[in-house]
């Protein structure tokens, strides 16, 4: 089923301005880019300092979503749109994808359009158009039920 | 200290994930579905952090060095290549299925709903077949 969702302009400035004022703050102070794909990815991989920064952005990370979940409801009614077979398919795609394009939508899309990377300007273009040709094929060619 | 401020960036970010409501599926795919029911909240997440992080890169860079670390780590690679296209394209056909990236499904992970559990261990060993593929 498609769930249609409103659109939150108010909520999305405020989430975005937040959003671009983590990744000012861990430039600042540690001179790292803002990637959770990157960060992720280096948390399960790397040790010692490498890691434990890792680990205390991503456990303010839950912090922060906690609170602001609890004041603001947002999480209320949240659930998944896909199967579990096709969820599967898509960690996979997106693990896998983010490393090979080194990073995602806050690495390349927020951190890197900021800066004016080429690589990641093209990134951005290329997986708001892969996201955009998937859901069309999901939703309109292959029709509900995926 | 330097923890602290590193916890609470990692704080605003997660707050600015959830308050967006970029950590609902449905949204992240209505606004990827431009000929359906087309929600264009993430297009105006991404423009507020962009407003935000652009100036402030811009000054923070400026600078000798960051406050807690040697240098600024940047991304050395300048070229577009095959294997940052592909990446990308695998990255996004994901995120259309699902309608999850990494932040929000670990935002997301918050509701204590299975799927979301199964979606981050398989980005998990996408990223760890990554590892041991490209990085021997």
């Amino acid at each position: 089923m498609v769930e249609s969702t409103m659109f939150t302009p108010w909520e999305a400035i405020a989430g975005g301005c937040l959003i671009g004022s983590a990744a000012v703050l861990l430039m600042w102070s540690m001179g790292r880019i803002a990637g959770i794909s990157g960060i992720v990815a280096g948390a399960l991989t790397e040790s010692g300092g490498e890691r434990s920064w890792r680990l205390s952005f991503l456990a303010g990370l839950f912090f922060g979503a906690i609170v602001a979940a609890y004041f603001s409801g947002a999480l209320v009614g949240v659930q998944s749109v896909a199967s579990m077979p096709v969820l599967v398919a898509a960690g996979l795609l997106v693990g896998l994808g983010t490393r090979m394009g080194g990073g995602c939508t806050s690495g390349h899309g927020v951190c890197g359009i900021s800066r004016f990377s080429l690589r990641s300007v093209v990134a951005t273009m290329v997986f708001m158009a892969s996201g955009g040709v998937t859901v069309f094929v999901i939703r309109h060619l292959l029709g509900e039920g995926v | 200290m330097s923890r602290l401020i590193v916890l609470l960036a990692g704080a605003l970010f997660g707050a600015g994930i959830t308050i967006s409501g970029m950590a609902n599926p449905a949204k992240v795919q209505n606004f990827l579905d431009i000929s359906g029911n087309w929600d264009p909240s993430l297009a105006l997440v991404m423009g507020a952090a962009l407003m935000i992080a652009t100036p402030g890169f811009f000054f923070v860079l400026k600078r000798q060095r960051p406050r807690f670390a040697e240098v600024f780590a940047l991304p050395t690679k300048k070229d577009v290549d095959a294997k940052l296209v592909l990446g990308a394209v695998m990255f996004g056909a994901g995120w259309g299925l699902s309608g999850l990236c990494p932040a929000p499904a670990l935002v997301a992970l918050l509701t204590g709903a299975m799927p979301f559990l199964v979606f981050l261990l398989a980005m998990f060993g996408g990223m760890l077949v990554h590892r041991f593929v490209f990085e021997r």
